[in-house]
């Protein structure tokens, strides 16, 4: 079967490489097709990039506690741009302070994310996801 | 001594050089206005005749030759995202040595589909999606330019998981495949690209434009002459086997109509904390302005930097500049016979080379974020390149070349455009790098040693 492809990236003003790598590597290691965009990613260079490719979904990664302002507007850019059901997802610290992550969560599914992840969340947890949500046997 | 001729057919004009291999000297060069609307035979025996006034050599043992006559190798290209494959596509095109007419992104309509025909293109590259990636784009523009009106070959360059699927599409029509130009968002594939322009160019192009019949009597119409300044630049830049090149370079070629700007350089970047945006750059890599131009684009240079910046530069008011240029545009063989007439070309001149050469390199923005201070980099850093060379008509005849050509280095008052911090200077003063990249094919060593000796140092 044909490897699905994720669009992953750190997103905004945000230079924190290290999970990136991580990521890569373990999305790669569990069978997904990766195009990493690295770190300072743009909500368009996402966009871009998984038009091209035909990817199956975008993983947006945000360390640095702005991410809920770098990812307004992103599922509508999406649905502009013709990437009507890709998968959307988001991890990382992406408040800034000490907010209940479920609060967090919703107000980031109501942006158009798929999934939303706190900070400290393994790997693993998204790919079972991936798998659930692409339908991966 | 064995004598071999490299000819030039300009659009202007038809250039002849000839060099002795077995010394590795240049013999002499000679030029003639180029005749295309009879034979191009005519310019060239006009050419030859002067050649053989000069040095009395008629007798060649090879004549090789290069074309830009009759509009160049001129392409359409198409692709899906503007950044990304539609990007590479004019990359590759242009390293070709085409002439861009047009590139269109996402899904062609019929109004595009009529532009075509009208432009006629020599060749159109079709490109979209990586490889594996999308095929909507690329099915759809195989649909539409199945019935284009006009005939051209299309060369494919797109997803292979679709690629036979397009060759179907378009079976009724002259289609070429090819590797993707970008199999992969983060690896440029254009050589494969380029090779197959060039086969189209020999097969087909010269026959089109009236220049087989000259083709017979020389050994072979070899390349666009852009392609062929190219090779010499890379040839120059990298040395040979035996003897070592300039290392990286810069180039900027001014002419009447357009200014093209070359760098051999990886441009990878030269400050810490740098992050790369965009795709991923060739290391041979040509620019096309075609908006600037001495003569017949002279008003694109003064759309492009502005009156104020022409006046300061050549001291004259902006209201004669206006007069001026609008002159020059209409009597493209104007001289510059007057004290005015020079300043406005040496402001012209200058402006052309800052406006191109900025546009062909890349760019530096300072962003600071919450761990400190960034360098987002897009585009090539040729900060470090220590060679800068002149060549084109406008700038090789011109007393202040030197002074002009510093306007395509670094500039204080610009520090995010990233050009040769300190470069010394070299003129093309004989005009013969597109002679020089046609004697490359097969005598690289000897190219070499000529460009080395007659190319000029005039770094101030």
């Amino acid at each position: 079967m044909e490897k699905k492809k994720l669009v992953i990236g750190v997103i905004g003003a945000d230079v924190h490489a290290v999970g990136n790598k991580i990521l890569y590597h373990a999305f790669t290691d569990a069978g997904f097709e990766v195009i990493n965009l690295g770190v300072m990613v743009s909500q368009e260079e996402y966009i871009e990039a998984a038009i091209e490719s035909a990817a199956d979904a975008i993983i947006v990664s945000s360390l640095y506690g702005h991410g809920e302002l770098d990812c307004r507007g992103f599922r509508d850019r999406c649905n502009e741009a013709g990437l009507k059901d890709i998968l959307l997802y988001v991890g990382g610290n992406i408040v800034v302070g000490k907010q209940p992550f479920e609060e967090v969560e919703q107000r980031f599914l109501e942006m158009g994310f798929s999934r939303v992840y706190p900070a400290g969340t393994s790997p693993e947890t998204a790919i079972e996801d991936l798998r659930k949500d692409l339908r991966i046997e | 001594m064995q004598a071999i001729l490299l000819i030039d057919f300009g659009s202007t004009f038809t250039k002849v050089t000839a060099v002795d291999i077995e010394a590795g000297q240049l013999i002499d060069t000679a030029s003639s206005y180029t005749t295309v609307e009879t034979d191009v035979g005519e310019g060239l025996e006009f050419a030859l005749a002067k050649l053989k006034k000069q040095t009395g050599l008629e007798n060649f043992q090879k004549r090789l030759a290069c074309s830009s006559a009759a509009g160049g190798l001129r392409m359409v290209a198409s692709g899906l995202v503007p950044a990304l494959t539609a990007e590479a596509a004019k990359v590759a095109s242009l390293g070709a040595g085409a002439k861009v007419m047009k590139v269109y992104s996402y899904q062609l309509i019929d109004e595009d589909i009529e532009e075509i025909a009208n432009i006629k293109p020599d060749i159109f590259l079709l490109t979209g999606g990586t490889d594996g990636g999308n095929q909507d784009c690329i099915l759809h523009n195989a649909g539409m330019l199945v019935d284009c009106k006009a005939d051209f070959p299309i060369l494919l360059a797109g997803n292979r998981s679709c690629a036979a699927e397009c060759e179907k599409i378009l079976s009724k029509r002259e289609v070429y495949r090819c590797e993707n130009v970008l199999p992969q968002l983060e690896k440029l594939n254009i050589e494969p690209v380029q090779r197959h322009i060039r086969d189209l160019f020999l097969r087909q192009i010269i026959n089109a434009k009236g220049l087989s019949r000259e083709a017979e009597l020389i050994s072979g119409i070899m390349m666009p002459t852009p392609a062929a300044v190219l090779q010499a630049m890379e040839l120059l830049a990298k040395g040979t086997d035996s003897r070592p090149g300039l290392g990286e370079l810069f180039a900027v070629d001014l002419g009447g109509a357009t200014t093209d700007v070359y760098s051999m350089a990886s441009g990878a970047p030269t400050l810490e904390n740098t992050v790369i945006k965009g795709l991923p750059e060739p290391w041979a890599k040509r620019t096309v302005e075609g908006d600037i131009g001495m003569r017949y684009s002279a008003a694109g240079i003064s759309t492009a930097v502005g009156l104020e910046r022409l006046s300061q530069l050549s001291g004259l008011k902006p209201q004669k500049i206006v007069e001026m240029i609008k002159h020059t545009e209409q009597n493209p063989d104007t001289m510059p016979n007057t004290p005015e007439q020079s300043a406005l070309d040496f402001a012209l001149a200058a402006a052309a080379v800052e406006t191109a050469s900025a546009r062909h390199a890349g760019i530096i923005e300072e962003t600071y974020t919450p761990l400190g201070q960034t360098w987002l980099q897009s585009g090539k850093d040729l900060t470090k390149v220590k060679t800068l060379i002149a060549t084109g008509g406008a700038l090789i005849h011109n007393r202040d070349v030197s002074k002009i050509v510093t306007h395509a280095l670094y500039n204080e008052s610009v520090p995010e455009s990233l050009r040769p911090k300190s470069s010394r200077i070299l003129i093309d003063r004989q005009y013969i790098l597109s002679a020089m990249g046609l004697l490359s094919i097969e005598y690289p060593d000897v190219a070499l040693s000529i460009m080395k000796k007659e190319l000029e140092d005039v770094s101030i």
